[in-house]
C-alpha cells in the first residue's frame, strides 16, 4: 500500500470525527465523545503511517538518504504535515484539559484541508533538491519551524476565541479586532480554496505556488472585475463577521470553555512554540545558511520577518510575565503574532518578491 | 531597589534607571521591528533605479525621486549597516544587560536559599485529597513520606524544628536562572556579530582547475590575502537526469604553505573547508574553454593493456598495439540532438561533455565519431574502447571566502540560548512540604506544594503522591 491510501483513511476519519464531535456538542453524550476521540486517533495514526511511507518513497526515488528526504518540499507535503501537527496538538490539549470542546473546531479544518489537497491533485511527483537544500540542518530547521507554526496557529485560534467570549460591545476595539480578523481569515481561506480547485496546483513547491498561483483566481486575477469582486467579497466577509459576531460568541460559549482556560492554552502553546521557533527556525536556519553560503545572517526579507515574529512573541511573554498583562490586551498580541507568522510564510514571497527579484533558490 | 533609597539621584542613577526600564524595552522592540519592515520593502544595497521604480508604484512618479532622496539620506537603503540601526541594537543590548543585572540579586537570593519549613497558614487551604491519615508513629510516617516522594521523583528530607515535623522536597531551584542564561546568550551573539563585522573579511575566489592563488577578492573590491596558497585540483558537477538542474558539485582543494602541500580536501555545497581561520564555501562554478585544458582518455586496445592518455585540443595519440592514431577535433560541453536529428550544444556548463575524434590509419582518416563521457556505448571505436574521462582545466570553481573570528562566539551564544530557553520554558521550580502530625495512634500527613509553572502536570504528580501515601495505610 502506498502513502495515499493512508492519507485517504485519515481524511475520512477526520471528517467522521467532525460529525462525531458536533454530535457530542449537541447531545453531550459520553459514548459519542469517546467515539469522536477514537476516530480522531485512528485518523492520526493512519496519517502518521502515511507520512512515514511517503518519506520512504521519497528517499527511494530521490536517492539522497533517509535524513535528507523529509517529505516537506512542496505545498502538498507541508500542508499535510501542518494538519498532522495541529491534530497532535489538539489531542494533547484534549488529554491535558480533559475537554472535547475544541474537537468540533479542529477536525473540520484538518479533514477539509486534506480533502482539498486531494481534489487539488495529489501528486507523488518528487522534486529533486538543489545542492544547497541537501543538508541535515534543513530537516531540523523545516520540521521544527512547522511545529512552531502549528503551535502558534492553535494559540491564534484560542486567542480569538478568548476575545470572542470576552467582548460584547460592537464598538469596542477588541470586538472589531477579532471579528475583522475572522472575516479576513475566512476570506483568505475561501480564496485559497478557489485557487486549489481552479488551478490544481498542490504539487508545486510552496515558493513557486505562492509567487505564481496564490490568489490568482481571486485577488490577483488578470481580470479587473474579478479582482474588484474578490475584494468586495472580502469586505463582505468582514462585515458579516462583525454583524454576526454575537452568534459566534454564543456558539463558543456553548462549548463550555472558560476564558481562563483559553488564556492558559494560548500562553502554553506560545511558551512551547517560542523556544522551538528560536532553536529550529532562527538558530538552525542560521547554522544552515552559514554552512551553505558562509553567512549566518544576511538580513534578507525572510530572515528579517522571522526576527519580527520572534520579537512579537518575546514581547507577548514579557508583557505577560513582567507587566502581568492579562485579558484582551495579551490576546490581541497573540493574534498579531500569528498574523506576522502568516505574513512571513506567505506575504514575503507574495508581495515583497513581487516588488523586486528575491526568491529563487 | 536600594539605589533610590540612598536619596542620591545622580546622573549615573538616572542613566541606570533609564536603561533598566521596561518602557525602553517596549520602545526599542517596536523601533527595531518597524524599521526592519521598511528594510524588507526597500531593497537593500541595491542600484537606485530598483528602489525608485518601486517607490513610483507607491508614491507616483513625480515624488519617487524625492522620497528616495529622503530615504537614502536617512540610511534606509542600507539600513542594517546604518549608524542608527546599530545604535538601536546597542540600546537593546544595554537594556537587556541592565534589566537583568537589576533583577539578578533577588533571583539569586531565592536560588541560594534552601527550602524552609512552611508555616501553619501554608497548610490552611490544603486541597481535599491532599491529606492522608496513616497508622504509624510520626517517625515511621515521615519515612513513609520520604519513600512516597521517591516514587514521584523527589528526594525528601525530614526536618524537625520546635517540635514540628515536616518532610521537605524541592526540585529545579536553579531553573529560575534560565532567564538570565537566555539573556546572556543574546549578548554573546551580538558580541560575536560585532567582532565579525569589525575583524572579519568576506570575499570570493575563482580558481580554474590546476591553478592556485594566495589572494581572494574582498567584497569591498580590495585584495584579501589568505596567508597561504590554495589550489584547485579538480572540479566535478553532476546533473539530475534529463535536466539542467545541478545535483551536486564539488572541488578538490589543496592548501600549499611555504611551497609544501599541507592539506587536500574535497568540498561541496554545505561542506566547506576551513584552514587557519579562513573558510572556503563552494558557491558557483563555470566553464572556461582554453587551449591549455587537457582531454583525458582511458584507452583499451583489443590486445594490449589499458592505458591512460591526456592531450590538448587538436593533439593526437597513437593507440598502442595498432598503427592507428586518434586526434581531438572538436568538443561540446553539452551535446544534444534536436528534433531534426542535428547535433547542437545546448548549455555552457558541462552537462553532457562530448569530444569529436578523428581516427586515422597510416596517415589517412579512417573514421570520425563523437565520444560522450556519460554514454559508454559511444566509447567503442575501430581502434578499441576509448573512454572519455574528463576535460580537465576548463572548469573553474567559484568559492566564497570568509574569515570571521566572531563566528565561534555566535555559535556559543546559540548553544547557550538553546540551553537557556530549555531551562526557562521546560524546567520549573517545584517545592513540596508534608506536615507530619501525630494524633494518638495515627499520624496525619498534610501536603502543601508550590511550582512556578506547569501547574497541571504538577497537580497530577501530587495526586500520585497522595495515592502512594494512601497505599501505605494498610
Ligand atoms: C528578544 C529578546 C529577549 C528574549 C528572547 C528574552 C527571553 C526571555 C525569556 C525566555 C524569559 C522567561 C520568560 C518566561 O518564563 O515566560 C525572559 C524573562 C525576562 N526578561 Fe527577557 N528576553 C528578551 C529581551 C528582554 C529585554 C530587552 C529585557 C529588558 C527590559 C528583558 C527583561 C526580562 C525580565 C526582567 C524577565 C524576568 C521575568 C521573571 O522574572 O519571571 N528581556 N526573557
Amino acid at each position: 500500500m502506498d502513502s495515499s491510501v493512508f492519507f485517504g483513511v485519515a481524511t475520512i476519519a477526520y471528517i467522521l470525527a467532525m460529525v462525531a464531535y458536533i454530535a457530542y456538542l449537541a447531545f453531550r453524550g459520553g459514548m459519542v465523545g469517546v467515539a469522536a476521540t477514537t476516530v480522531t486517533i485512528i485518523g492520526f495514526v493512519s496519517q502518521t503511517i502515511g507520512f512515514g511511507l511517503r518519506w520512504k518513497e521519497f528517499s527511494a526515488i530521490g536517492g539522497m538518504g533517509l535524513l535528507r528526504s523529509v517529505p516537506l518540499t512542496n505545498l502538498y507535503e507541508s500542508l499535510v504535515f501542518f494538519v498532522w501537527c495541529i491534530i497532535l496538538g489538539y489531542l494533547i490539549i484534549e488529554w491535558i484539559y480533559k475537554t472535547r470542546s475544541f474537537g468540533a473546531f479542529v477536525t473540520p479544518i484538518a479533514g477539509i484541508t486534506l480533502a482539498f489537497i486531494s481534489i487539488g491533485g495529489v501528486s507523488a511527483e518528487i522534486q529533486p533538491l538543489v545542492p544547497a537544500l541537501q543538508s541535515n540542518w534543513l530537516l531540523a530547521h523545516v520540521t521544527m519551524s512547522f511545529i512552531a507554526y502549528a503551535a502558534f496557529a492553535i494559540s491564534f485560534a484560542t486567542a480569538l476565541m478568548y476575545l470572542a467570549v470576552n467582548t460584547e460591545d460592537r464598538r469596542s476595539f477588541p470586538y472589531i479586532f477579532w471579528t475583522a480578523t475572522i472575516g479576513l481569515f475566512a476570506g483568505a481561506l475561501v480564496a485559497m480554496s478557489i485557487d486549489f480547485i481552479t488551478l490544481k496546483i498542490a504539487a508545486r513547491s510552496s515558493q513557486a505556488f505562492i509567487q505564481n498561483y496564490l490568489f490568482k483566481a481571486t485577488f490577483r486575477s488578470e481580470y479587473a472585475a474579478v479582482t474588484a469582486a474578490s475584494f468586495a467579497s472580502l469586505g463582505g466577509f468582514v462585515f458579516l463577521a462583525w454583524r454576526y459576531g454575537d452568534a459566534l460568541r454564543k456558539l463558543i460559549l456553548s462549548f463550555s470553555v472558560t476564558p481562563d482556560m483559553l488564556e492558559d492554552i494560548t500562553y502554553r502553546l506560545i511558551a512551547i512554540g517560542f523556544p522551538i521557533f528560536t532553536i529550529g527556525g532562527l538558530i538552525f536556519g542560521a547554522v544552515w545558511a552559514d554552512q551553505a553560503w558562509g553567512k549566518y545572517w544576511s538580513w534578507d526579507p525572510k530572515e528579517t520577518w522571522s526576527l519580527i515574529i520572534w520579537f512579537v512573541y518575546a514581547f507577548y511573554l514579557h508583557a505577560r510575565q513582567m507587566r502581568g498583562w492579562r485579558g484582551n490586551k495579551i490576546a490581541v498580541l497573540a493574534v498579531i503574532g500569528f498574523a506576522v507568522t502568516m505574513f512571513t510564510y506567505l506575504g514575503v514571497n507574495l508581495l515583497l518578491s513581487g516588488l523586486h527579484s528575491y526568491g529563487g533558490a | 531597589m536600594d539605589k533610590t533609597d540612598t536619596g542620591k539621584n545622580s546622573i549615573i542613577d538616572r542613566i541606570w534607571s533609564f536603561f533598566a526600564s521596561v518602557k525602553l524595552a517596549v520602545i526599542v522592540f517596536s523601533c527595531i521591528s518597524l524599521t526592519s519592515i521598511v528594510g524588507t520593502i526597500i531593497e537593500q544595497q541595491a542600484a537606485s533605479e530598483n528602489n525608485i521604480k518601486l517607490l513610483a508604484k507607491i508614491f507616483g512618479i513625480s515624488s519617487a525621486h524625492t522620497v528616495y532622496g529622503v530615504l537614502d539620506y536617512l540610511g534606509f537603503t542600507d539600513m542594517f549597516n546604518s549608524w542608527w540601526f546599530i545604535a538601536l541594537l546597542f540600546l537593546f543590548a544595554m537594556n537587556l544587560v541592565i534589566c537583568s543585572i537589576e533583577r539578578l540579586p533577588v533571583t539569586w537570593k531565592l536560588v541560594r536559599q534552601p527550602q524552609k519549613p512552611l508555616g501553619a497558614e501554608g497548610f490552611g487551604a490544603g486541597s481535599p485529597g491532599r491529606e492522608v491519615v496513616i497508622k504509624a508513629n510520626a517517625e515511621n510516617a515521615g519515612n513513609k513520606a520520604v519513600e512516597a516522594l521517591k516514587k514521584i521523583g523527589f528526594k525528601g528530607e525530614v526536618v524537625k524544628s520546635e517540635g514540628l515535623v515536616q518532610v521537605l522536597a524541592e526540585k529545579g531551584r536553579y531553573s529560575r536562572l534560565g532567564v538570565y542564561v537566555t539573556h546572556l546568550s543574546i549578548l554573546l551573539i551580538l558580541i560575536g556579530a560585532v567582532i565579525g563585522l569589525k575583524y572579519g573579511v568576506g570575499g570570493s575566489l575563482k580558481l580554474l582547475e590546476g591553478t592556485s592563488s594566495s589572494t581572494a577578492r574582498a567584497n569591498n573590491g580590495k585584495d584579501f590575502p589568505l596567508g597561504f596558497e590554495l589550489r584547485c585540483d579538480d572540479f566535478e558537477v553532476s546533473f539530475y537526469p534529463e535536466s539542467e538542474r545541478p545535483k551536486d558539485y564539488k572541488s578538490i582543494l589543496t592548501v600549499i604553505e611555504n611551497g609544501r602541500e599541507v592539506l587536500t580536501q574535497e568540498i561541496g555545497v554545505n561542506n566547506p573547508l576551513t584552514y587557519k581561520g579562513v573558510t572556503f564555501y563552494q558557491s558557483t562554478y563555470g566553464f572556461f574553454p582554453n587551449r591549455e585544458a587537457l582531454f583525458k582518455f582511458s584507452v583499451m586496445p583489443m590486445n594490449s593493456p589499458r592505458e591512460d592518455v591526456s592531450l590538448k585540443f587538436e593533439g593526437s595519440f597513437k593507440v598502442p598495439g595498432t598503427n592507428m592514431s586518434v586526434k581531438v577535433a572538436d568538443f561540446s560541453p553539452a551535446l544534444a540532438v534536436n528534433s531534426k536529428g542535428d547535433l547542437f550544444t545546448f548549455a555552457e556548463s558541462m552537462i553532457n561533455p562530448a569530444v569529436f575524434v578523428e581516427i586515422s590509419e597510416g596517415g589517412k582518416v579512417k573514421s570520425r565519431q563523437w565520444i560522450l563521457k556519460n554514454y559508454s556505448d559511444t566509447w567503442r571505436t575501430p581502434a578499441g574502447v576509448i573512454e572519455f574521462k574528463d576535460l580537465w582545466g576548463a572548469q573553474y570553481t567559484g568559492l566564497q571566502v570568509r574569515k570571521d573570528p566572531g563566528v565561534w562566539i555566535v555559535y556559543l551564544g546559540c548553544l547557550v540560548m538553546a540551553i537557556g530557553l530549555y531551562i526557562a520554558f521546560f524546567m520549573s521550580h517545584a517545592r513540596i512540604w508534608i506536615r507530619v502530625k501525630e494524633e494518638k495512634d495515627k499520624t496525619r500527613l498534610t501536603i502543601a506544594a508550590s511550582i512556578n509553572k506547569n501547574r497541571i502536570a504538577f497537580d497530577h504528580r501530587l495526586d500520585r503522591l497522595a495515592a502512594e501515601l494512601e497505599k501505605t495505610k494498610s
